[in-house]
């Protein structure tokens, strides 16, 4: 049993010869499964029979074909909810986590909005759930964006205080993208209870890394994703509490798929791929999540040799998969550069095409100096001991090289105040 | 029983090619498009390039083409985001309630459904009348398009009938009072050819699961100049117009299965016509209404009602024999109403509850409708001798 | 984010890091950019008596293209005159290290970074000159 899950048989994982060992810049180490995981080979396994030969229209009830992908839909269905501990009829089928934060937000925004036009987050939520209160910001609501502590968590007073007569809906996600910290979603969900306020938590970086009850969280809406978790891209849920009942309205109007709530053909082989990922999730959490935990702390420990590091976000209300470290005086896109034997991110996957530095550690009060400078590390299933071994070798060789280069090494070696300096600004 | 898929309308079987190009998307090479580290790159370059594939295949640009998860995705982004870009560049919505919608009465749910929820921002959701053909009533839509209209929707090739429109007269129409045009092409692509110019309309729904692609992938054809709203917020992803993590191996296979359909086309349509003409050939001895015959029709699709048998009933029948046909479109088969296309052509609704669709696809051969209009005709015979007992 | 294979060269095997004497007399820097912006450019001139640069050297904190630019300007800076490293303009660092769009500002900086040591030599040559 734990063979299996200590060393998962995975031949050409990622690129032609298996796991490359980082010294090819085209097979580097993945090291970014909080971007997109490979997916499972038993997962794909599953999925490939239902693009093969069980083709068919889940809402085509005449034939046999139709059928088929049916029972496998209501099967995957199944093993999403236990993985959350739901009912399989709260679950309702989205083309990925960003639809189903878009429908929930909008959807329970819309349908309570005669209750009252505002909205509660937090400024460190992934960009498809503030994007989505921007939007209804655009068509008349109000939104309160709540900066979390330092260390990203948010406070549970200044979340109370932050609530209005109006508030309609909070939006709270579970784990951060980028610094993996977990929220108190109990003591948050607590308190919108208390204050009739609707509350959706984003879980799409959570499933598989941490449990999740549904039936004791007072929770009303929760998103997932299936490509964070060794599921294909393109499939996702919303949970949608049943008692007390949550009434969302529909984003995708159409043929009435999914008890009317999500129109559009169901994509089989997708949601099957999901069922089983989550499937695989539950059984193997436990085992899995401790041997993430030897790794991240030792690649921890290694980094924290070096110099002038800092940690973002919290470490203990934290998932074992994620390190996100700021290598002070060194600046983030060379860093990136100098790592090419490893697949990392310098901050979320959505936001690196642009230069700004990550608005998430920004909003911990991180200087730019050090959101430049950040690396997120991710780590998971088939992450080995010898990647984290090498890693820590590549980071302790590439930073030493880069502060070479940097005058703002030499000036904290010569002990100038950086703070202190006046830049020319350009 | 080896059963006969006689439904390439609701969906078809995933070409070999297709998923021999899918596989490795599926578990080996699986980053993040929006990385930038080699994983992410090649998943972005694999994109794009079946983003070409995608615009070949229907003359388009490649910058035009949004990937979308579904056909409905697609028809929701277009019929919610045109009408409201149209709202805006008339002065907002408030100052033009009342901007009507106008689609065809024998649009698919996922057309007239989100045009009808936009009743709520104050648009006019408005039907376009069809004629017996099932074809849209130039005329009635000439008059309609008097009063200010946001967008005009209509499919270009029917999923029950078949029946293909004059779309580029009606873009014309539309586009001479001020109108934006959205067409539903998701039945047309890889069965008729298909041009994104040559249409003039301003968007066109296409999908890849229609065409021997996989589910999970579809795309909206857009005229990039119009400033559209997302119907997905998020992460900026098809330049900010549809956020999400692209499904990268559905499109890729979306992508392939484009260029297929394209290469394929010419033997798809004489093929599957000269199965449809064997067919309705045969039908001509039962007592049977072959609907929109009379119009311009796909090549695979073949619509028709038994008198006085119900076309669920016959579809059931069917397929304990190995048959898999349609008694509608797919999304409506969990209701008994009458077909709302045959509805709109004037056809009475115990007609219409008859109705039964066939449509061929390339793997269907000649002996195949030979057996199965054998098979119909005993079908029809047992259950007439049914209904005659009951009666 | 794909680079030109002369900034890869130029990042993997930057020319001239380092720093001159800034209190030598003859030695001019030139520090341009703002950690916040994501980019600081420290460019040292070292310039003979007749008014030609010896030596170069340079530090820099940001991207690829960036230290890539202040690398290349240190090679082209040895043995012009100050008049003529004044004149370097962005387009050519640019043009050279194939910049894309977005990276144009790294071209920028580095002809900043000349201008501001050119500027620093002349000032301490004219501090000379009034002594």
């Amino acid at each position: 049993m734990s063979a299996s899950i200590e060393m998962p048989v995975v031949k050409d994982l990622f690129g032609k010869d298996g796991l490359a060992k980082g010294h090819d810049a085209n097979h580097p180490i993945y090291l970014d499964y909080s971007a997109t995981t490979p997916v499972d080979p038993r997962v794909a396994a599953k999925m490939i029979p239902f693009i093969t030969e069980d083709f068919g229209n889940p809402a085509s009830r005449s034939h046999p074909y139709g059928w088929t992908a049916e029972k496998a839909v209501e099967n995957a269905r199944e093993e999403v909810a236990k993985l959350v501990n739901a009912d399989p009829r709260e679950i309702v089928w989205t083309s990925g986590a960003t639809e189903s934060n878009n429908l929930a937000i909008k959807g329970a925004a819309n349908f309570y909005s005669g209750k009252g036009k505002h909205i509660l987050t937090i400024t460190t939520e992934h960009k498809a759930v503030i994007d989505v209160v921007r939007e209804l910001e655009r068509q008349g609501f109000e939104a309160t964006y709540l900066d979390p502590e330092p260390n990203g968590l948010v406070d549970l007073a200044k979340f109370k205080a932050a609530i209005r007569p109006d508030t309609v809906l909070a939006s709270v996600m579970l784990v951060n993208n980028e610094i993996g910290v977990i929220q108190d979603i109990t003591a948050i969900g607590n308190i919108c209870r208390e204050n009739n306020v609707i509350f959706h938590v984003d879980a799409a970086q959570a499933t598989g890394k941490m449990k999740i009850d549904l039936e004791t969280l007072p929770v009303d809406l929760m998103s997932f994703s299936a490509h964070k978790t060794y599921g294909p891209k393109g499939v996702g849920a919303l949970y949608v509490r049943r008692k007390p009942r949550i009434r969302i309205e529909a984003q995708m109007h159409g043929g009435g798929h999914e008890r009317g709530m999500r129109s559009g053909t169901l994509a089989t082989h997708q949601i099957v791929g999901m069922g089983e990922a989550f499937r695989i999730a539950r059984e193997e959490m436990e085992l899995e999540n401790a041997r993430i935990r030897r790794l991240r702390d030792k690649l921890l420990h290694g980094l924290q040799s070096i110099e002038e590091v800092y940690v973002n976000g919290d470490l203990d209300h934290r998932v074992p998969h994620n390190l996100n470290i700021s290598f002070n005086y060194v600046e983030g896109e060379s860093l990136i550069m100098a790592v090419k034997g490893i697949a990392v991110s310098s901050g979320s996957a959505c936001t690196s095409a642009s230069l700004e530095p990550s608005y998430v550690l920004r909003a911990l009060g991180r200087s730019d100096e050090l959101a430049h400078s950040s690396i997120r590390f991710s780590i998971g299933r088939f992450t080995t001991e010898d990647d984290v071994d090498y890693t820590i070798e590549l980071m302790k060789s590439k930073i030493g090289k880069l502060r070479e280069l940097s005058p703002l090494w030499e000036m904290f070696m010569d002990g100038v105040d950086l703070s202190k300096v006046q830049w020319a600004a350009h | 029983m080896e059963s006969v898929y006689l439904d390439h309308n609701a969906t078809t079987a995933l070409d070999s090619q297709v998923l021999e190009a899918m596989l490795p998307w599926m578990h080996t090479q699986s980053g993040n498009p929006t990385s930038r580290h080699s994983y992410g790159r090649a998943s972005r370059d694999a994109v794009e390039h079946a983003r070409t594939q995608v615009a070949d295949a229907c003359g388009a640009y490649p910058s035009q083409v949004v990937f979308t998860a579904s056909g409905t995705e697609a028809n929701n982004f277009a019929v919610k985001g045109l009408a409201l870009a149209k709202a805006h560049t008339l002065g907002g919505i408030e100052l033009n309630s009342g901007l009507q919608i106008l689609s065809s009465a024998i649009e698919h749910p996922c057309v007239s459904r989100p045009a009808l929820a936009m009743q709520s921002l104050g648009f006019m959701p408005r039907a376009i009348a069809v004629n017996q053909h099932g074809l849209v009533d130039l005329v009635k839509l000439q008059e309609q398009l008097v009063k200010s209209t946001a967008l005009v929707s209509a499919m270009l090739a029917n999923n029950e009938t078949g029946v293909i429109q004059d779309l580029a007269k009606i873009a014309e129409l539309a586009r001479a009072h001020g109108a934006f045009v959205h067409t539903d092409a998701v039945q047309a692509l890889g069965k008729i050819s298909l041009n994104f110019a040559d249409l003039n309309v301003h968007a066109m729904t296409i999908s890849s699961h229609k065409i021997h692609g996989p589910q999970g992938a579809a795309a909206l054809i857009l005229d990039k100049r119009i400033d559209i709203q997302p119907l997905l917020h998020g992460g900026g992803q098809e330049k900010g117009l549809r956020s999400g993590t692209e499904n990268v191996a559905a499109i890729i296979g979306f992508g392939l299965a484009c260029e297929l359909a394209v290469k394929r086309l010419k033997d798809f349509a004489s093929h599957t016509a000269t199965l449809r003409d064997q067919f309705e050939q045969g039908l001509k001895v039962l007592d049977v209404t072959i609907f929109g015959s009379q119009a311009n029709r796909l090549p695979n699709t073949s619509f028709f009602a038994i008198h006085s048998i119900e076309g669920e009933t016959l579809v059931m029948a069917l397929d304990r024999k190995g048959y898999a046909v349609a008694s509608g479109s797919a999304c409506s088969s969990d209701s008994t109403e009458p077909s709302h296309v045959l509805l709109a052509m004037g056809v009475d609704a115990d007609t219409a509850r008859g109705a039964v669709r066939v449509s061929f696809g390339p793997h269907n051969t000649t002996e195949q409708v030979a057996e199965f209009l054998k098979v119909l005709k005993t079908e029809i015979a047992r259950l007439r001798q049914l209904t005659a007992i009951a009666a | 984010m794909a680079y030109s294979d002369k900034v890869l060269d130029h990042y993997e095997n930057p020319r001239n890091v380092g720093s001159l004497d800034k209190n030598d007399p003859n030695v001019g820097t030139g520090m341009v950019g703002a950690p916040a912006c994501g980019d600081v450019m420290k460019l040292m001139i070292k310039v003979n008596d007749s008014g030609i640069i010896e030596d170069a050297k340079f530090k820099t904190y940001g991207c690829g293209s960036a230290i890539a630019s202040s690398s290349l300007v240190t090679e082209w800076l040895k043995g012009k005159t100050i008049d003529e490293a004044y004149a370097i303009k962005n387009s050519a660092i640019a043009e050279e290290l194939a910049l894309p769009p977005v990276k144009i500002h790294c071209s920028v900086l580095a002809e900043d970074a000349i201008k501001a040591a050119v500027a620093d030599i002349k000032a301490k040559q004219l501090a000379k000159e009034t002594v």
